[in-house]
């Protein structure tokens, strides 16, 4: 009797101080997530109540929008580079953060920085750093290439000309630039990395050292299976990051996802939908194949993750 | 080898920085020099001045703006998520794993997915309650009174580390849970609390698409959509006077790490460890 006074007492108190975040949960998620499913199988543009039509908005978002699919290649083929770009790129900044050497501190701050920036200001500076006229980074290309075209010249042989690349101006290099950009601000993977890089117990490396292992083959061993819950824990908050870019495309294409809709993501054709042409039912019809896709995307790396994520002590 | 790794590396994390600040002093002849001249000469400190009093921009009133948001944001934040984060942490009862495990769920979910109903809901709001939601700041901060999933998971990871002897304690005298929440554990958790105001202020701060959705008119834009309009609004903006102005929307950030730095890695650290 006591106890079950006492259970019940601890509800209602656990209940009292969760309710600030269950009334927030009903009113702002669990709210909107029903409303835009039902959204989602009506006919429904803001000036008037919402008509159900069905699996119709589906149908024509799968079937008939090129723009949609269009918009799923741009986002696969963003992903299929930033992804393993970023993982590998941040990864390598820790390890070398990691070691131990005089101004380690001042190194950290210095790569963090980046991840502060907001990305419609990081955006801005990078339109003028791929300009492709005045912009920094081909005139850094250029730098680069007279030092072999002189030594070619001395051979005699026929020089090369730098490539400038028009980078957000073309439809080709529009995506490698945002990857570029987004690579470089990642900085807060790389933090994430450096704390488990420092749960990797010593005796393990000394362990290695004992076996007369070199450094490579620590990390393949050693470094690298210690830390795959890191690893995978950035790789599926990246994931669903990378799905729902919005800021950056739309500062460099000036809004629009060009050239040629060549940066058009999911979340600015999302936005366009519902806000710009007040078609809130496809909208929500393509908000809910995004969470689809984000869902089946986490799910597929959890599946994976037995495989390759190694978790202490169990 | 580690070191000509660590130079590299940071030179490219930097160099963008450098680039910003030095366009940002150039006269508009020096734009186009080449080979490109990182130290500006002569110095034009005026394109700061330019920049903030150029009448395509209202810089101050967008500060301003921004500070009301993120100021509300960060203290609704850091109040509710606190309070949610204890009924987590501390008090035993059935269904706290389920919740828990919803509550970690919702944090997959992107805000575009929502921003739609959200946006009738503030809609229907405005027109039920006779309060404007739409066109206001209300809907960039109210919901952060009503704690955000990330906040109440990093406050609960915290709270977890204090030892519950204390809250015993304090109950055998008498204190009851408000009190303990109150006057224990809340004191204890100052860093994290710290990281939670900060990291939801810098959020608010960087924002582009909720204000984008929220606010129509330019004297209620924030500094993001500020700098946006700015910089595509009538015509070509000089890079000059463009860099100037995005380095005066970084900088506060940046001021604000530096006052903060252990604590926000530890943050930072935290939500990427203990996930």
């Amino acid at each position: 009797m006591t106890r079950t006074n006492g259970q019940s007492r601890n509800f209602l108190k656990g209940m009292a101080f969760l309710s600030p975040w269950l009334v927030g949960f009903l009113v702002f998620m669990l709210l909107p997530i029903g409303l835009s499913l039902y959204y989602s199988v009506c006919d429904y543009s803001i000036l008037q109540p919402p008509v159900f039509c069905g699996w119709d908005n589906y149908r024509l978002l799968l079937f008939h929008d090129d723009l949609f699919w269009q918009v799923m290649r741009n986002t696969a083929y963003y992903a299929v580079l930033v992804l393993p770009l970023g993982l590998v790129a941040s990864l390598g900044a820790a390890l070398l953060l990691n070691r131990k050497v005089p101004g380690q501190s001042i190194f950290r701050t210095i790569v963090f920085l980046p991840s502060l920036v907001p990305l419609v200001a990081s955006a801005i500076v990078w339109m003028w750093i791929y300009n492709q006229k005045l912009g920094l980074l081909n005139a850094i290309i250029r730098m680069l290439c007279v030092p072999p075209n002189a030594l070619l010249r001395l051979l005699h042989l026929p020089q090369f000309s730098p490539i400038q690349p028009p980078w957000i101006v073309d439809a080709r290099w529009v995506i490698p630039a945002l990857v570029l950009m987004t690579v470089w601000g990642m900085g807060n993977q790389v933090i994430i990395y450096l704390a488990g890089l420092q749960d990797v117990p010593r005796e393990l490396y000394e362990a290695a050292d004992l076996d007369g292992a070199n450094s490579f083959r620590k990390l393949i061993h050693v470094t690298l299976p210690m830390i795959s819950p890191v690893i995978f824990f950035n790789l599926v908050t990246m994931m669903i990051w990378v799905l729902q870019v919005y800021d950056a495309p739309f500062i460099i294409s000036g809004g629009t996802g060009g050239p040629n809709h060549a940066s058009y993501l999911m979340s600015m054709y999302l936005y366009d939908e519902g806000f710009f042409y007040l078609r809130m039912g496809y909208a929500s019809a393509i908000a809910w194949m995004q969470l689809l896709i984000i869902v089946a995307m986490t799910a597929a790396a959890f599946w994976t993750s037995r495989r390759w994520v190694y978790y202490q002590g169990k | 080898m580690t070191y000509l790794g660590l130079l590299a590396v940071s030179a490219i994390a930097l160099m963008p920085f450098l680039w910003m600040i030095s366009t940002s002093l150039k006269t508009d002849e020096h734009l186009s020099d080449y080979p490109p001249q990182l130290v500006p000469v002569p110095t034009q400190w005026v394109n700061y001045k330019n920049a903030v009093m150029s009448e395509k921009a209202k810089f101050p009133l967008w500060t301003r703006n921004t500070l009301i948001i993120a100021v509300l944001a960060a203290l609704g934040t850091t109040a509710s998520s606190s309070i949610a984060a204890y009924g987590f942490a501390k008090i035993r009862f059935p269904g706290r794993g389920l919740l828990f495990a919803i509550m970690l769920g919702t944090m997959m979910i992107p805000f575009p997915t929502l921003m739609v109903p959200q946006f009738n809901i503030f809609e229907w709001l405005g027109s039920h309650t006779g309060i404007p939601w739409i066109g206001t700041f209300r809907p960039l901060w109210v919901p952060w009174w009503f704690g955000s999933a990330f906040n109440i998971f990093l406050l609960r990871q915290f709270f977890m580390t204090i030892p519950d002897e204390l809250s015993e304690a304090a109950r055998i005298d008498g204190c009851n849970e408000w009190g303990i929440f109150w006057r224990i554990v809340l004191p204890l958790a100052r860093p994290a609390l710290t990281v939670v105001a900060l990291f939801t202020f810098m959020f608010v701060w960087r924002d582009f698409l909720a204000p984008r959705i929220y606010l129509q008119h330019p004297s209620q834009y924030t500094l993001t959509l500020g700098l946006q309009a700015f910089q595509a609004q009538n015509g070509f903006t000089p890079w000059n006077l463009l860099m100037a102005a995005s380095v005066l929307v970084i900088a506060p950030l940046i001021v604000l790490f530096f006052m903060a730095q252990k604590t926000f890695i530890e943050g930072i650290a935290t939500t990427g460890l203990k996930g």
